[in-house]
């Protein structure tokens, strides 16, 4: 084996010296191992990591005795500094071989033989082979082990998650809140939880004994099944739908039910996967909500809300299909609710309901309660025409029979407004406004009948209507105006006062008098804010012609009262208020009232009459005859004036007069001066008349004789003509 | 369906495993047959593999001193493999016995032996994670005891990257890596790359074919591919080079490397 070249070339500064020798054996060792090694040292570093090796093999070479066998440690530690390599062995023997006794065989205290040296350096190689494979089948085995035991530890822990994961998901499956079910694709059952089974009923077996496309329930949604077979077939993904299924008792399962389709790793469709929510109560719940919501709760009748519905589908056009209605509202229930208490009106109309009910029966038919004592009763068909008629009969006649109440037998009538047509052409607010009316009319007629509807009737009922939800903001807009009609003085003909007559200026009806609107306004409530406006204006009038006509009488301001406003609780203080504010001597107003208000007047609705009478405030009885009043109640009453009715005047505006209205008018005249009364009459329209009426001994008069009611400043005329 | 990250992948020996490929190119005897059966096949395409592997653990040394001495006592070692000798924390704590070292992989015989390893080092953990979703490296609890992300980390990326396909977006790993990681951090990439081979290329995708088939592939990227890793980093001198030309501890003693040495690229980037 020859020398390499470069070994003599040792970087050392003794390269003669042992230890100079030494390095260089270390760097020819270094160079024939660096490339099977593993190591990550540079070449510098593994030269000086075999260093001590090399002195080592180089104590060992020169030891007396000599131990050949230490040279295995030296062949373990190659092993430890990573090479594992068996070229690393066979190249270090050959170095061994070729250059120990080379290098380091002169440094040792006693110069070795060659012969010596050449077999000590074979056993060393035989110690260091022995010591290198030990080393490295120790390694080896360590390592396997170790590799295999880091295989089993990771496998185990693998296994654990795993089984946790399973339990976890066979937890989520089992204690799950939804119904989880598992089938193949054929619908077979695989696996279900006992939330599911609990659902169906508690019998496993009763949901496993069917395939899932047995579970066929008649309300099924119809694309359903149309979904189920696109996902077994994997052309679905999922679906979600609201489905019924029968539990084992036979009651019915509703379902929130979210089906899956579950592919193998592969990709191909494997299992279906349920998930299913119980939906029974909350359905429950929602049908008795809208049971609620769209019935009565005292009669169980439909209500308004569910005969709009079924109402607005009725007119909802269909080729020949008409509709009739018949609009019910009992007459005088009012009056029973007053005097038997409510609840005594309650069982009535429990009564009339079911009466009602029987009624219509037919398909097509429906009754409902759309609130107080009005009920509808609604018949569909292609031949309502005739069937609208005879429901109206048979509701009429259902109430014929007296109705047994707490031991009384109470007769109970009705009006029933009957509106008839085709479908396709009204709509429903047209429909039952339209019966409203038409009810009215028959109650109107005198009740107890039903009236059919006519459009030209609705047409005025219409506008009666449109004037009432005019009303509230008519006020807002100054849209009333106040005319005033002389009251003159029938023994001087001179003008005494006024009697303040609304007007209300309509938009598009024009002028319209109190007849037109006064009743609404009374309807509606708006009387009461209407009648303060009219007070506190007659009042400011009347005064500013005080001021201005200082040098006549007292001059008088007339202002009527509505029966509504009677019954106002502000009525005194508010008439004190304009009073004052205005500085009008009371003694100046006079109110007027209805004798049919007064009818039946008891102590407390006088009482603010009386309380205003002992003001001073003057009262007249309007319309005086009119009301079969009683007249032993005159006393009664705190009026001071009495209004005669034109009814007894007009039979005096023609010459010869007629004697027995003469008769009458001069009896309620000596009456009425008897009991310390003022007359005053009213539709004075002649010259006659007022003569007559003055002769009868009637104090002052009002009429188109003297004056039509107009603008304040005719009045201001009239007086000053008079002064003169 | 995607797996829960609480359930665990099934460990099958059975199937060749990177890293224990690594650990037989490195002498070691952490490995079984069928790693070694592939390792040895890809050696017939490419019979210096173990000569880049050397380079790439004397890469990392250096790198890791380079950390240390730049005050840099923090290391999170993504894709660590079977710790066989000469690991960071062996080189760290050499030089700072307070270095702290969080080794991360994805392989859980890998984990599994690397926990025996560093059982009773205080400082050094293991966590399985993937590279693939940086997210649970980063809010990995192991990782976060011990790593301080608001002080300077060394990231060690050595031969990991290229395990990673495009379509698993290792530039996005990189980057959100980069986000956590606290200014003056340091990334130490190696990657592998038909540049600097000493063989054609179609020599070299032998290989490149056995790691296929094992389900590892291996993913051979350019100089300017892997330079796109470093987006958010100034790489230090020399730059991405060749692993034995990455700051030589000796000057010239590249030159007696093996050829194979050179294959790839290595380069350390410093976050701005």
């Amino acid at each position: 084996m020859s020398i390499p070249a470069q070994a003599s070339g040792a970087p050392d500064a003794e390269p003669d010296g042992p230890e100079g020798r030494l390095r260089r054996f270390a760097t020819i060792w270094s160079r024939a191992i660096f490339p099977s090694t593993a190591t990550s040292m540079t070449r510098p570093e593994f030269e000086q990591h075999l260093l001590p090796m090399a002195r080592e093999l180089s104590t060992i070479l020169h030891a007396r005795p000599f131990d050949a066998a230490s040279a295995q440690r030296v062949g373990a530690a190659l092993v430890d500094a990573h090479c594992t390599d068996p070229d690393a062995l066979s190249s270090t023997l050959g170095v061994v071989d070729s250059y120990l006794v080379l290098y380091c065989g002169g440094n040792g205290p006693v110069e070795l033989s060659t012969e010596d040296s050449r077999a000590r350096c074979a056993r060393i190689q035989h110690a260091f082979a022995g010591g290198f494979t030990q080393a490295l089948r120790e390694r080896t085995l360590a390592e396997q082990e170790a590799i295999a035991r880091s295989a089993l530890t990771a496998r185990s822990h693998a296994e654990e998650a795993l089984h946790a994961t399973e339990a976890r998901f066979r937890a989520v499956f089992k204690d799950a809140a939804v119904g989880i079910g598992i089938a193949d694709l054929d619908g077979n059952i695989l696996e279900i939880n006992d939330t599911l089974t609990r659902m169906f009923g508690g019998l496993e077996n009763h949901v496993r004994s069917h395939k899932v496309n047995e579970w066929v329930h008649p309300e099924d949604s119809p694309h359903v099944w149309k979904y189920y077979n696109e996902l077994v077939r994997g052309e679905r993904e999922h679906y979600s739908v609201e489905k019924p299924y029968y539990r084992n008792d036979g009651t019915v399962l509703w379902t929130n039910l979210t089906v899956s389709l579950l592919r193998d790793s592969e990709g191909r469709p494997e299992y279906q996967l349920a998930l299913m929510e119980d939906t029974t109560e909350r359905r429950l719940l929602n049908l008795r909500l809208r049971y609620e919501a769209t019935h009565d709760a005292l009669t169980g009748l439909p209500n308004r809300t569910l005969f709009f519905e079924r109402l607005e589908k009725a007119l909802a056009h269909k080729e020949g299909m008409r509709f009739g209605l018949c609009y019910l509202d009992l007459d005088g229930f009012k009056a029973i609710n007053d005097s038997l208490g409510h609840a005594a009106g309650d069982r009535l109309l429990v009564e009339v309901a079911d009466r009602l009910q029987s009624c219509a029966t037919a398909p097509g038919e429906m009754v409902a309660r759309l609130g107080g004592d009005e009920f509808v009763a609604l018949t569909t068909g292609p031949r309502t025409e005739q069937e609208v008629d005879e429901l109206a009969g048979r509701i009429l006649s259902a109430l014929a029979t007296p109705i047994r109440l707490d031991g009384r037998e109470l007769t109970v009538r009705g009006s029933v407004g009957v509106v008839e047509g085709p479908s396709g052409e009204r709509t429903a607010a047209e429909v039952l406004r339209s019966a409203d009316i038409t009810m009215y009319r028959a109650k109107a007629a005198g009740g107890n009948r039903f009236a059919l509807a006519d459009a030209e009737a609705d047409a005025r009922a219409i506008t009666r209507h449109g004037l009432t939800t005019a009303l509230p903001t008519a006020l807002d807009r100054g849209e009333f105006f106040i005319e005033y009609q002389p009251l003159v003085h029938l023994g001087d003909g001179s003008v005494h006062g006024a009697e303040a007559l609304v007007r209300w200026c309509h938009p598009q009806h024009g002028v319209l008098g109190p007849d037109r609107f006064i009743p609404l306004a009374e309807h509606t409530g708006l009387i009461v804010p209407l009648g303060r406006w009219v007070l506190e204006e007659s009042v400011r009038q009347a005064n500013f012609w005080q001021e201005r006509h200082t040098d006549g009488g007292p001059l008088r301001i007339n202002v009527n009262l509505s029966p509504t406003q009677l019954h106002h609780p502000r009525l005194v203080a508010e008439t004190v208020d304009v009073l004052e504010r205005s500085g009008l001597e009371p003694g100046a107003l006079c109110l007027e009232v209805t004798e049919s208000a007064l009818i039946g007047a008891d102590d407390d609705l006088l009482k603010p009459l009386r309380q205003l009478a002992e003001m001073g405030v003057d009262i007249a009885l309007d319309d005086f005859g009119t009301g079969y009043s009683n007249l032993a109640n005159l006393r009664r009453l705190p009026v001071s004036v009495l209004k005669l009715d034109r009814s007894f005047t007009q039979g005096m505006q023609h010459h010869p007069a007629d004697p027995v209205d003469m008769k009458i008018v001069e009896g309620i005249v000596s009456l009425a001066h008897s009991l310390d009364l003022a007359v005053t009459v009213e539709g004075v329209e002649t010259g006659a008349q007022a003569e007559q009426l003055k002769q009868l001994g009637c104090d002052t008069a009002q009429g188109w004789y003297y004056a039509r009611p107009g603008a304040p400043d005719r009045i201001h005329a009239l007086l000053l003509a008079d002064a003169v | 369906m995607e797996r829960p990250s609480w359930a665990p992948q099934g460990i099958d020996i059975s199937v060749p495993s990177v890293s224990r490929m690594y650990d037989f190119y490195l002498g070691g005897s952490h490995n079984f047959e069928v790693d070694r059966e592939a390792a040895r096949k890809a050696m017939e395409f490419m019979p210096g593999l173990p000569k880049i592997m050397q380079a790439n653990r004397a890469f990392m040394r250096r790198a890791v001193r380079h950390a240390t001495a730049s005050g840099i006592n923090q290391f999170l070692d993504i894709g660590s493999g079977i710790p066989t000798f000469g690991n960071v924390h062996e080189v760290a704590q050499a030089d700072d016995p307070e270095a702290r070292i969080a080794y991360v992989d994805h392989d859980p015989v890998a984990v599994a032996h690397s926990q025996a390893v560093l059982e009773g080092n205080e400082r050094a953990v293991v966590a399985a994670a993937d590279l693939r979703k940086p997210a649970e490296i980063l809010e990995n609890p192991e990782v976060r005891a011990l790593i301080d992300l608001d002080r300077p980390v060394a990231l060690l990326l050595v031969a990991v990257l290229h395990f990673i396909e495009d379509t698993d977006d290792p530039y996005g790993a990189v980057a959100a890596l980069h986000e956590a990681l606290a200014p003056g951090s340091l990334l130490i990439l190696t990657h592998a790359s038909y540049e600097g081979i000493p063989l054609s290329q179609e020599e070299a995708g032998g290989t490149v074919g056995v790691y296929r088939t094992i389900r590892n592939p291996l993913i051979m990227r350019s100089r300017e591919e892997i330079s796109r890793f470093f987006t958010g980093f100034d790489l230090v001198e020399p730059g991405l080079v060749s692993m034995p030309d990455w700051r030589p501890e000796s000057p010239g003693s590249q030159t007696q490397e093996d050829p194979f040495a050179f294959s790839g690229f290595a380069g350390v980037g410093r976050k701005a």
